[in-house]
């Protein structure tokens, strides 16, 4: 009706006004009134959520780490320890005692360098790798034949001046390394059997292509776990709330050692951060120790730091014991294959 | 070449430039550029700080550069350098002036009387600079701009584009509001062509005010003229060159010129004047009235007592930052340090530090902290509100070891929220992250027995004040993320001396090996 009058009033005669509509207009119409509700109806059922859930304890699934550790060898040492002065000497000292980096970087490698950067500290302070540990590092990987090498951390400082004042940015730069800053699209759940950590976000960007991973670790007196070496320096590896690690941190550092299987760690004791770890500030808190630790295996490598470059007793380093228990590697560093020399 | 081909050269090249320096402000592409530049040139910042300060900052002395040209040619700079400028230039033509019919232009084009409240709003930022409370960064374009870009258009970015200016996102307490300012002020060129340059620009009416000597200007040959007005068309400052030209609102764009079919329209060497209203118009009830707007701001802002008795404790202002009322002084809200900041901790302040205080920056340790060994907030700081200072003036080291580190407040422990204190759980993260040597967090190991008769040991942690420098980064770390279980507050800072909390800085119980010289 009202249609009719609308019509009317506007001076338009309708042709349809007569009998309503035809029938082909009805069709038309009908079609797709259904077209449009049979649309809605699949549409609704494919989004539709018939259960309801409780938020905050979905399944939690993440990645896989593979191991980057290399096949056992029964004549090599797994362990070695260079005293020296200079940074690229000893280096270079403590890896030809391995076997030489060819042992672990073949050509065509992409190698994933971990070093620590936690802290916006300068060099001299130790609380960061040391530049020239790194760069004789970088140098030794790239002369094996390392197609890239990739430099990344996740520092507790900002990351861009955490890379900048501890000399690494200049290194990465001098060398042409991939530095990679931890951005959030960068990371990913990592899933893991640990005895506290099972699913947490990973920095996974560099790991994607990385063949080989060595970690580069300074030595540093800690707070709470009482040592910073290379099995805390994975630490770097995670995002998140980490600040939630400290709650259980012995178990947390020695699930480091389930979760990081790497080809190779180098801890730089040249300076030894003794007091006010992690983060020193002062010279007065640095000893010069001028001594570089390789091996495998991080549990022993650890095991000499604590004893001989923190100087302490390796009773108090719960993690290396809980480490050493699980099976994760080898605390009685003396039963290895080892080597110690001068540069 | 055209005049108006050099004009768009220059205000590409500006423009460029001025984005230039927004983007660099990173710690990651630091090389010593002058970032700051045009904060340095404009001179009403110099002026105002002037009046405030009776000093002129460091490169604040470059404004006087400025000011020639203005004297020669008129508001030049707010046609040919200003990037404020040039970008409602660029968007009143994409947004209207375009598409508009030669009529309808020319009508956006007269002079109105509400074009004169640009000078009621300088008056009233200048008798609140005498007064003592800087307020030019309300309005002043290059730092309305600067801040705009830092606090809302460069984090809005980052969301759309991921890592595209950080490495991780930065966020800015109150963006939101600095966002829709941006957007209103810029949308308002649809209504009023140049709404900001033409009604509201503090600077705009300082330059206007120096325009009027100015040795060339546009001039009109009454005899060539047929009052077509199509000069108005593309007539940038609305200042009337059909008729008696309005030199203080002339933004010397040539467009009249070359729009003069007749070539009645030239650009002088001093030409008759009394084709010309010369000075700005105010009507002195106005000026009375953005006299009486100055006072009362600054009258009204003090009377709350936020920069003296009643200072807030989330007041934590950066460091190198001057005492309290004479920061007032000198903070232009830029907000360049915002920018710089390599850990977002500083923020525009909303409320906190009062009406005069709003947008100048303020430490949030729930965002970022206080990086120890960096002093960028006060390299870029164009005014001095925050000191120029260096790294060993910071920490108090070096030479400086006698006058001790610069505290930007206090950590105080809230132990009804602290793990090990209340909740028989190790943390101590507060420990680990505190940046100081010897570390003012200490921690006490202590055993118990817990609720299921077990033995815990635990180490409980405690703050030595005397150590202490108000960086926050213990806050920050906390695993309470919601409200931490340590906080930082104003009180302790080393700027005021009203503010300390320990006489001659204290006595440290470190022990003596690890002891420093202290404050």
């Amino acid at each position: 009706m009202s249609r009719e009058s609308d019509s009317a009033a506007a001076g338009q005669p309708d042709p349809a006004a007569k009998d309503g509509i035809n029938r082909r207009e009805f069709l038309v119409r009908a079609g797709a009134t259904g077209a449009l509700l049979a649309g809605a109806a699949a549409g609704g059922y494919a989004l539709w959520q018939p259960k309801h859930f409780v938020p905050g304890f979905q399944p939690e699934k993440g990645l896989q780490l593979p191991s980057y550790a290399l096949a056992p060898d029964k004549l090599l040492p797994s362990l070695a320890i260079a005293h020296g002065t200079d940074h690229d000497k000893t280096i270079r000292a403590v890896i030809s005692a391995l076997g030489g980096m060819g042992r672990f970087v073949k050509k065509g490698d992409v190698v994933m360098l971990k070093p620590n950067v936690a802290f916006d500290t300068p060099p001299p302070l130790a609380a960061t790798t040391h530049p020239e540990t790194l760069r004789a590092v970088a140098k030794l990987v790239l002369e094996a034949g390392a197609a890239r090498v990739y430099i990344a951390d996740n520092p507790i400082n900002s990351p861009t001046g955490c890379f900048w004042k501890s000399g690494l940015r200049q290194v990465a730069d001098d060398l042409n390394l991939d530095l990679m800053y931890p951005e959030s699209s960068s990371f990913a759940p990592l899933q893991l059997n640990g005895e506290v950590l099972r699913n947490w976000t990973f920095f996974h960007e560099p790991f994607k292509k990385a063949t080989k991973v060595i970690g580069v670790a300074p030595c540093k007196d800690h707070n709470l776990c009482r040592a910073s070496m290379t099995m805390k320096n994975w630490y770097g590896l995670l995002g998140g709330r980490r600040s939630q690690f400290h709650q259980y941190i012995h178990s947390i550092v020695s699930d480091f050692a389930l979760m990081m299987k790497p080809t190779l760690v180098v801890l730089d004791g040249m300076n030894v951060l003794m007091k006010n770890g992690p983060t020193g500030g002062r010279l007065s808190d640095v000893k010069q120790m001028g001594t570089v630790v390789a091996g495998t295996d991080m549990v022993a490598v650890d095991s000499y730091g604590y004893t001989h470059l923190m100087e302490r007793d390796l009773a108090e380093l719960t993690y290396i014991h809980k480490a050493h228990e699980r099976g994760l590697g080898n605390k009685n560093w003396q039963d290895l294959i080892y080597k110690e020399v001068q540069a | 070449m055209k005049a108006r081909t050099a004009r768009r050269i220059a205000q590409v090249f500006f423009f460029t430039l001025f984005l230039f320096f927004v983007v660099v402000t990173d710690l990651r592409y630091l090389k010593g550029y002058p970032v700051s530049l045009f904060l340095e040139l404009d001179p009403l910042v110099s002026f105002a700080t002037a009046i405030t300060t009776h000093t002129i900052y460091m490169g604040l002395l470059w404004s006087v550069l400025l000011i020639l040209p203005t004297l020669l040619f008129g508001r030049v700079f707010c046609n040919w350098i200003c990037p404020y400028g040039i970008l409602h230039h660029f968007v009143g033509w994409l947004l209207g002036k375009r598409r508009a019919e030669e009529r309808e232009r020319i009508e956006a084009n007269r002079y109105r009387k509400l074009y004169s409240l640009k000078y009621v709003i300088l008056i009233a930022m200048i008798v609140a600079a005498i007064c003592g409370s800087l307020q030019i960064g309300w309005l002043d374009p290059i730092c309305l701009f600067h801040r705009s870009m830092t606090v809302a258009i460069l984090p809005i970015l980052n969301l759309f584009f991921p890592s595209s200016i950080y490495v991780r996102q930065y966020f800015h307490v109150g963006a939101w509001v600095v966002g829709f300012l941006l957007l209103f002020l810029v949308a308002m060129n649809v209504v009023i062509p140049r709404f900001f340059c033409r009604v509201l620009c503090p600077l705009g009416a300082f330059l206007g005010t120096l325009a009027p000597v100015a040795l060339w200007r546009i001039d009109r040959d009454p005899h060539k003229c047929v009052d077509c007005d199509l000069c108005l068309k593309g007539c940038e400052g609305a200042s009337d060159p059909h008729t008696q030209l309005r030199k203080s609102e002339c933004f010397v764009c040539f467009n009249c010129i070359e729009d003069c079919p007749e070539d009645a329209l030239s650009f002088k060497f001093m030409p008759q004047l009394q084709r010309e209203i010369t000075a700005p118009v105010v009507p002195a009830r106005r000026a009375f009235l953005g006299t009486l707007v100055g006072l009362t701001f600054y009258a009204f802002g003090r009377a709350s007592g936020a920069s003296d008795r009643n200072y807030d404790k989330k007041v934590i202002r950066p460091p190198g930052s001057v005492e309290e009322k004479d920061f007032l002084d000198r903070c232009i809200k830029c907000d360049q340090c915002l920018r710089v900041c390599p850990t977002n901790v500083l923020q525009p302040a909303m409320m906190e530090s009062g009406l005069e205080g709003i947008w100048t920056p303020i430490l949030n340790m729930k965002i970022g902290y206080c990086e120890l060994n960096c002093t960028l907030c006060g390299q870029v700081c164009p005014t001095g509100a925050i000191q120029r200072i260096t790294i060993e003036e910071k920490t108090g080291t070096g030479t400086f070891v006698d006058e001790g580190p610069i505290r930007l407040g206090t950590a105080f422990f809230d132990r009804g929220r602290c793990l090990p204190w209340a909740m028989e759980t190790p943390c101590v993260v507060c420990e680990e992250v505190c940046p100081v040597s010897p570390k003012a967090i200490y921690s006490r190991e202590v055993t118990f027995t817990k609720r299921d008769g077990n033995l815990i040991t635990l180490r409980q942690p405690y703050v030595d004040p005397a150590l202490c420098i108000g960086c926050g980064i213990c806050e920050h770390e906390c695993p309470v993320t919601d409200e931490a279980a340590i906080r930082v507050t104003a009180v302790g800072e080393t700027r005021s001396r009203d503010r300390r909390l320990l006489m001659d800085g204290g006595v440290t119980s470190a022990p003596r090996s690890l002891e420093g010289k202290q404050r």
